[in-house]
């Protein structure tokens, strides 16, 4: 009981500030709205017994991410105000084709048997995952990890003034 | 010898075809090739007489096709008949050949005439050796063929196209006859060979009416090509070829053709019921000797006088074949041969130095032309029957066995020997006495090469006579004979009248024309009515003219409108037809297959004007395109 | 009632259609890029639940998850970047603006 009033809590969390990103007119605040629905996802995690990726969710999206995309509606005339139009003419296709996909999905997923499998839920395993890492996945991870090098080198050339 | 005799033709054919492929290379511009092999083929057929004199024949034959159950057989045979043939052809011919190269010397188409005399002797001699009607038709029509080619030799004449023409068409009605008399002989007999029809005549098979009647066929096709009546009319027209064509084949051998077939297959007609075949032959020869010399009388074209000489002539030669003397017809032939030829050629030798064959304008050429004159001289005694010359032997055993057959026939004979006497004078005198009758004209003697061959015919006329001799018992016709036909012993009465008869006819020409005791016009004068009709040749070409020229064109001329109308209006009505379906056709390919493809074009262009505005550039529109696509694979995928 | 590996797939499908729409309908280039990290976040949940409930033994949901995360941030690093790089020279972030090669 207390764990259904907890997922309603924290979905709620998530879909509405959710529904304030993607129809605000301000920017800033669609932007501000991501922080509520990023943590709500972490407390999701949590409840999926997933700590070290709510952990790090918290860290790179609630923090790097939102920060940087507040610098970049800084940077750029973003945030200029709310009297310019902030919607495209898809509007009402784009909002048919989303609601229409919804309930797709909704009714695949009521259709699905999924293979639950009922068994103990896992004990903190930030370990697990690191020998993983380091193991089974290690080929993921160090391309992930030159992934992250070239993005990072990549973003610095494409942003940078031109002198 | 005898064995590869069947070369003897080949030769000249071969000359032809070398003539009318080299022509101008030859030696003496094909002249040297042809004569020739004319010299080579005469030498053979003398050592072919000497072997046949022997008693030596020969045959041979080869399959020539097979039709159905049928086998047809060509080959060719040597027995005296076709020795004489044989010699007459190829001495002959090789004499007049050498004078050809005098007389048509500076001729635009000299080669040209070679080949085709060539021609004519292979085509000939092949006619004599056959041992079949089919290979000998092959012949016959091979001179036909030469004879229409060598009179419209000079073609560019109006008047040699239209001989060639008439002369062609008119033999041609005699081989019709003659075809379909072959064709009853092999349909009776069931072959064509001569060995294989006189056993059928033998046995039986062939007799009685048919057997007439396939004989008279036969005699149709020697009518055509003899110049007997009533297919006469195409000899004197056949002047208009050069005169050695003249010589060579209207008087010595080509219009023999006809004597020989009749020869050749002389047990048709003799075994005919009551003689029936021969009878019709010798009344036939006999009046168209007459006749012929009749119109002779009056003739002012030296050459035409001539002409109907050789009708005259062959008339007697069909005459004595028919009154059962075999041997006499043959022996004419062979003696015409010569001092016909001889009188052509010298005639020719004539006009070659006047320009002009119409004897009023000459004269006087005895003086100018003396190896000429003589010559000719020679060759109108052997014609008249004076004796010793060969034409009395000749023409007095035909005269022998018709009085002894047809009385009425023989005085026929006689009446026609005066007259030809008298023609022939009245020429000599005429052309060679008295004085030049033409200012313009410069006559000189002939070279050599034309004068050399007259004189050896001029030899041959005299003395081949002797053949024919009495007094050494007549070899000629122990050598060349019907067994049946008993030839009649030597009558010394007989030989004297036609002397006799043949010297009135020279007295009497002499007497109009060399003496001029009568002058030929008052003569003209009171023979009025007669001397129009002979004038008029007896009206046979406005006969024929009336008879056949006349509808035949009207016939044509309605056919030609059947053709223009009926057959050319299909013809074109198909073209307007087609025409039109064109027309249909273009319109369907303007609007229906161009429509189609510019249907193409046009929804090609269309389509993409309409496609062009998916392609915004916006990739929020292209993420909604593919949101509203995977919608649509869902709820496929969930209907299903 | 026990929250059911279902509960969550609602969720994250909801979070995802929000996060298309706010793709397809945003004219400011951020504002989309800000729909493509919900998008991201949803297949998040999704690969976090599924080890939960249907793997609780592995950790490869996780792994999956992780690296997402790093790849978003990654992808998101350079976005920006390009936004802030047209945003010098076109003076604008609004995406209908940018047109300059459309027919």
């Amino acid at each position: 009981m207390g764990e259904l009033a907890a997922f309603v809590i924290l979905s709620a969390v998530i879909l509405v500030p959710a529904v304030i990103v993607v129809t605000s007119r301000n920017i800033v605040r669609s932007a501000l709205s991501l922080v509520p629905t990023f943590l709500g996802v972490t407390g999701l995690y949590v409840m999926l017994h997933a700590e070290f990726v709510a952990g790090i969710q918290v860290l790179i999206y609630a923090g790097a991410i939102t920060v940087l995309i507040l610098f970049v509606i800084m940077l750029t005339e973003g945030g200029s105000g709310t009297m310019v139009r902030q919607v495209t003419g898809q509007v009402p296709l784009g909002a048919m084709a989303a609601t229409w996909l919804a309930f797709l999905i909704l009714v695949t997923l009521s259709r699905t048997q999924w293979p639950v499998a009922a068994g103990p839920p896992p004990q903190y395993s930030v370990q697990g995952i690191g020998t993983a890492f380091l193991t089974n996945y290690v080929l993921i991870f160090e391309v992930t990890s030159l992934v992250l090098l070239i993005s990072l080198v990549g973003a610095i050339v494409i942003a940078r003034r031109e002198e | 010898m005898l064995a590869s005799a069947w070369l003897i033709p080949v030769l000249p054919f071969l000359a032809f075809w070398l003539i009318v492929f080299f022509g101008r290379r030859l030696p003496g511009e094909g002249a040297y090739v042809a004569i020739g092999a004319m010299v080579v083929d005469a030498l053979w057929s003398m050592a072919i007489l000497g072997q046949a004199l022997g008693g030596r024949t020969y045959e041979a034959n080869v399959v020539w096709a097979v039709m159905g159950g049928r086998s047809v057989q060509i080959g060719y045979q040597i027995d005296p008949l076709t020795a004489v043939m044989l010699n007459v052809v190829t001495i002959v011919g090789s004499l007049i050949f050498i004078y050809s190269i005098g007389y048509m010397h500076g001729d635009p188409r000299y080669p040209r005439f070679f080949a085709y005399m060539s021609l004519f002797a292979a085509s000939m001699l092949t006619l004599v050796l056959a041992n079949n009607l089919l290979l000998l038709y092959v012949g016959w029509e091979g001179v036909g063929l030469c004879s229409y080619l060598l009179i419209g030799f000079w073609f560019e004449r109006p008047a040699a196209a239209r001989a060639s023409m008439k002369a062609f068409v008119t033999t041609r009605v005699g081989d019709l006859f003659m075809f379909i008399g072959i064709l009853l002989i092999f349909l009776t007999v069931g072959s064509l060979g001569f060995p294989a029809i006189f056993e059928a005549v033998e046995g039986g098979a062939l007799a009685g009416a048919p057997l007439t009647l396939a004989a008279l066929l036969l005699f149709g096709g020697a009518v055509g090509k003899s110049a007997q009546i009533p297919l006469h009319v195409w000899l004197p027209d056949a002047m208009e070829g050069p005169t050695p064509v003249s010589a060579l084949i209207h008087a010595a051998t080509m219009v023999a053709a006809g004597v020989y077939l009749v020869a050749r297959s002389y047990l048709l007609f003799f075994a005919s019921p009551d003689h029936g075949a021969l009878t019709v032959v010798a009344y036939v020869g006999g009046l168209t000797a007459l006749m012929a010399a009749t119109i002779g009388v009056v003739q002012t074209d030296i050459k035409r006088v001539m002409a109907y000489s050789t009708i005259s002539q062959l008339g007697y030669m069909m005459m004595g074949l028919g009154v059962l003397g075999y041997t006499a017809g043959i022996f004419h032939l062979m003696t015409h041969a010569f001092f016909k030829a001889l009188l052509f050629l010298a005639a020719g030798s004539v006009i070659h130095a006047m320009h002009t064959n119409e004897m009023p304008e000459m004269g006087g050429l005895a003086r100018v032309m003396p190896r000429t004159y003589w010559t000719m001289v020679i060759g109108a005694l052997a014609l008249s029957g004076i004796p010793p010359f060969a034409g009395f032997w000749s023409k007095d055993e035909i005269l022998l066995e018709a009085f002894h057959h047809d009385r009425v026939l023989f005085w026929i004979g006689l009446a026609g020997a005066f007259i030809t006497a008298f023609y022939v004078f009245r020429m000599i005198f005429v052309t060679f006495s008295g004085r030049l009758r033409s200012a313009a004209a410069h006559p000189h003697e002939s070279p050599a090469v034309m004068t050399v061959p007259l004189m050896v015919l001029a030899g041959f006329s005299a003395l081949i006579g002797f053949v024919g001799a009495p007094w050494w018992g007549n070899p000629f016709h122990h050598f060349v004979s019907f067994e049946a036909a008993e030839g009649a012993a030597f009558d010394p009465t007989l030989a004297l009248l036609s002397t006799v008869v043949g010297l009135a006819g020279i007295f009497t020409a002499a007497a109009v024309y060399y003496w001029r005791w009568i002058p030929s016009a008052s003569l003209r004068a009171a023979a009025g009515p007669l001397y129009t009709l002979l004038v008029r040749k007896y009206y046979w070409d406005e006969f024929y003219q009336w008879a056949v020229v006349r509808p035949l064109l009207w016939i044509a001329r309605r056919l030609r409108i059947f053709d223009i109308y009926v057959i050319d209006g299909a013809v074109n009505a198909v073209g307007m037809i087609f025409v039109g379906l064109t027309r249909l056709y273009r319109i369907f390919d303007l609007y229906v297959v161009d429509g189609a493809v510019n249907l193409v074009g046009w929804v090609t262009k269309t389509l993409g004007a309409v496609l062009r505005y998916g392609q915004t550039g916006a990739p929020q529109n292209y993420l909604l395109a593919i949101a509203l696509g995977v919608i649509l694979l869902v709820i496929g995928g969930i209907i299903r | 009632m026990t929250v059911g590996l279902t509960h969550y797939l609602v969720t994250s499908s909801l979070l995802f259609c929000l996060g298309l729409f706010g793709v397809l309908t945003r004219r400011n280039a951020v504002a989309i890029l800000m729909g493509i990290e919900l998008m991201l976040n949803a297949g998040n949940i999704n690969l976090i639940a599924f080890n939960r409930y249907v793997a609780p033994g592995a950790v490869s949901g996780q792994i999956f998850a992780l690296v997402i995360i790093t790849l978003a941030a990654c992808e998101a690093a350079v976005g920006l970047a390009l936004v802030m790089a047209a945003y010098r020279s076109l003076e604008t972030i609004h995406v209908d603006e940018i047109n300059l090669m459309k027919w």
